[in-house]
């Protein structure tokens, strides 16, 4: 093999890399990984399908939209920004909901919720974010049922494939989630004291040493992915730390002041998903805020509205509904948190 | 004081397409997104907001030289209202179980702005015949957009077509044009649906006359044809 002549000659200093969105995505892509393959190995194969279904569906909706509005297609694939989003409506959708609720929940997602809006770059709203909300909305009884690890009685690698593709075949499969069933006991034990949020998470096994049975593992996963993006200069640190200080604040205030009815912030952080949410998603850099003091207030806002939301509203988790809410808010928030231009001492002020 | 044949085309055609009430001026949207969650909703609220539209353009019109011209509004709100209390008290006695379902909906007719408009901006300057026609294509053209507005989504949201039916046609049946087991998109039923399905409708409407502006650039009119709009 011969040394191919570089199209393009670049010149000494080499000090930065070029980046593209190609290679940002990739990276996401990577650090979604670990905690994939924790999840796929405490709770089956049935995500692996899922992941699969939701490419396939993302990059056949990708292409055909694209050629509607007669793009180029292969530049849009290979950039991988439809993967990415495809990957994170399947780790937030249930692993064994039904085929056709993935397909419809990406396709949504990538024809509606990016290209409507202009297609990559344009894009206000999160589209994995959409896709969860279309359908959290459309199908609550599907969207809440979540399964068990397999060690802790979860169903069968085998069946949980047929529960994807013949769900009426198998039956009584799956629970609430541990935020969603810790909501409705107490609801259910409203007047009666004996009944805490102490009393419930030792009484029932779901819950786990942390954020849920199983689920505090993947959690991990998330936490080891989004700690390698910072360190790779995907991602700030701004989004995470603001995301997780808002949720953990407001946890704590609510804890501190009845223990009895409020889950400790710990349980908060671990728990549903925030920390997917404050790693992956909310640090889109199409949909979120972009100066820094802006992000800090943006993700701020979103954990303070994921918990109220996911403890005094009627969905099972509020990090979907924050993240949507809080776009909305971006064109105000990066207006007023503009930094100094460099030479500016104060701003807007020479 | 007749109408025209020309008159009159001029006057349907920007009633039910070119100035579409709900395409093009996006007036009325309180009815359209609280109403139209299947086709007989829609079809019923914009027969009673066509006949409102027709009866007062006509009588503005009718009246138009006697009514001073600073306290117009007040008048023709008057106006509008007594005829909206007229097909109110007449859907209570003869439609009653759709006057149920419809609600509020029905006496809001004349909150819509779109009577007002059509009042103020045309009733107001034309004779009656032209008036009438005007109140009642403007209604036509919402009738067919809150039509297809409200099939669509009952189609998404439910699987079913002309549900509602035996309330106006009594033994009548809807049909079921999904499987048994269809769950339903919930979201096409509830209002972000209707902006949804707005949204789409909106764009076919420009894509469809894009093609046609296209389509005429290539081929000059022929010389002395009406002029387009």
């Amino acid at each position: 093999m011969s040394f191919e002549t570089p199209n393009v000659l670049t010149q000494s200093p080499y000090l930065v890399q070029p980046v593209s969105v190609t290679r940002i995505m990739l990276k996401v892509l990577l650090a979604l990984v670990p905690g994939i393959a924790i999840y796929a190995w405490l709770f089956g194969p049935a995500i692996l399908v899922q992941l699969a279904l939701a490419t396939i569906t993302a990059a056949l909706a990708e292409a055909g939209f694209l050629k509607l509005r007669q793009r180029p297609i292969a530049p849009a694939l290979a950039d991988l920004s439809a993967i990415v989003t495809a990957w994170l409506i399947a780790l937030s959708f249930p692993p064994m909901g039904p085929w056709w609720l993935i397909v419809l929940g990406t396709a949504f997602a990538i024809i509606v919720a990016k290209h409507l809006y202009g297609g990559l770059g344009q894009n206000p709203f999160n589209p994995a974010m959409v896709a969860y909300a279309l359908c959290i909305v459309s199908f609550p009884a599907i969207m809440s049922q979540w399964p068990q690890p397999l060690s802790a009685g979860g169903l069968a690698p085998l069946d949980q494939i047929t529960a994807i593709f013949f769900p009426e075949r198998i039956d009584a499969w799956a629970g609430a989630t541990p935020l969603d069933h810790l909501k409705t006991t107490l609801r259910l034990a409203t007047g009666n004291d004996s009944l805490t949020v102490q009393s419930i998470l030792k009484d029932h096994t779901i819950y786990g040493i942390g954020g849920g049975n199983g689920w505090e593992w993947v959690t991990l996963g998330w936490l080891i992915g989004g700690l390698w993006l910072i360190q790779q200069k995907v991602i700030t640190w701004h989004i995470p730390t603001a995301l997780i200080a808002g949720i953990g604040t407001i946890a704590l205030v609510f804890w501190l002041v009845d223990p009895a009815h409020y889950a400790n912030p710990l349980f908060h952080i671990l728990g549903g998903a925030t920390l997917l949410g404050a790693f992956f998603i909310a640090t889109d850099p199409v949909s979120g805020a972009t100066t820094p003091r802006g992000k800090l207030v943006f993700a701020a806002a979103i954990g303070i509205l994921a918990y109220l939301i996911r403890v005094f509203g009627a969905f099972p988790d509020g990090v979907a509904f924050a993240v949507l809410l809080l776009n909305m808010c971006v064109p105000l928030i990066d207006m007023y948190t503009q930094p100094p231009i460099f030479g500016e001492k104060h701003r807007g002020k020479a | 004081m007749w109408i025209t044949r020309d008159e009159f085309k001029d006057i349907a055609y920007k009633g039910v397409w070119k100035q579409n009430t709900s395409l093009v001026q996006i007036l009325g949207l309180c009815p359209l997104l609280a109403v139209t969650t299947n086709l007989v909703n829609g079809v019923m609220l914009s027969l009673a907001t066509l006949l409102v539209m027709a009866l007062s353009n006509f009588a503005v019109s009718s009246l138009r030289h006697f009514i001073p011209y600073e306290i117009r509004i007040p008048v023709f709100i008057l106006i509008a209202a007594a005829l909206v209390t007229v097909v109110d008290l007449l859907m209570n006695a003869y439609l009653h179980g759709l006057y149920v379902v419809l609600g509020i909906f029905i006496p809001l007719i004349i909150t819509n702005c779109i009577v007002l408009a059509r009042i103020e901006a045309f009733a107001a300057k034309h004779p009656p015949v032209q008036a009438a026609s005007d109140g009642a294509m403007m209604g036509v053209g919402m009738l067919w957009t809150l039509a297809l507005i409200g099939a669509l989504r009952e189609v998404i949201g439910s699987g079913t077509l002309f549900s509602g039916i035996d309330l106006v046609i009594a033994g009548a049946q809807p049909l079921h044009l999904m499987p048994a087991d269809y769950p339903g998109l919930l979201l096409a039923v509830l209002p972000p649906g209707a902006f949804i399905v707005l949204g789409c409708m909106i764009a076919a409407k420009n894509w469809i006359d894009a093609r046609q502006a296209a389509a005429n650039l290539n081929q000059p009119a022929p010389v002395g044809a009406a002029g387009s709009h």
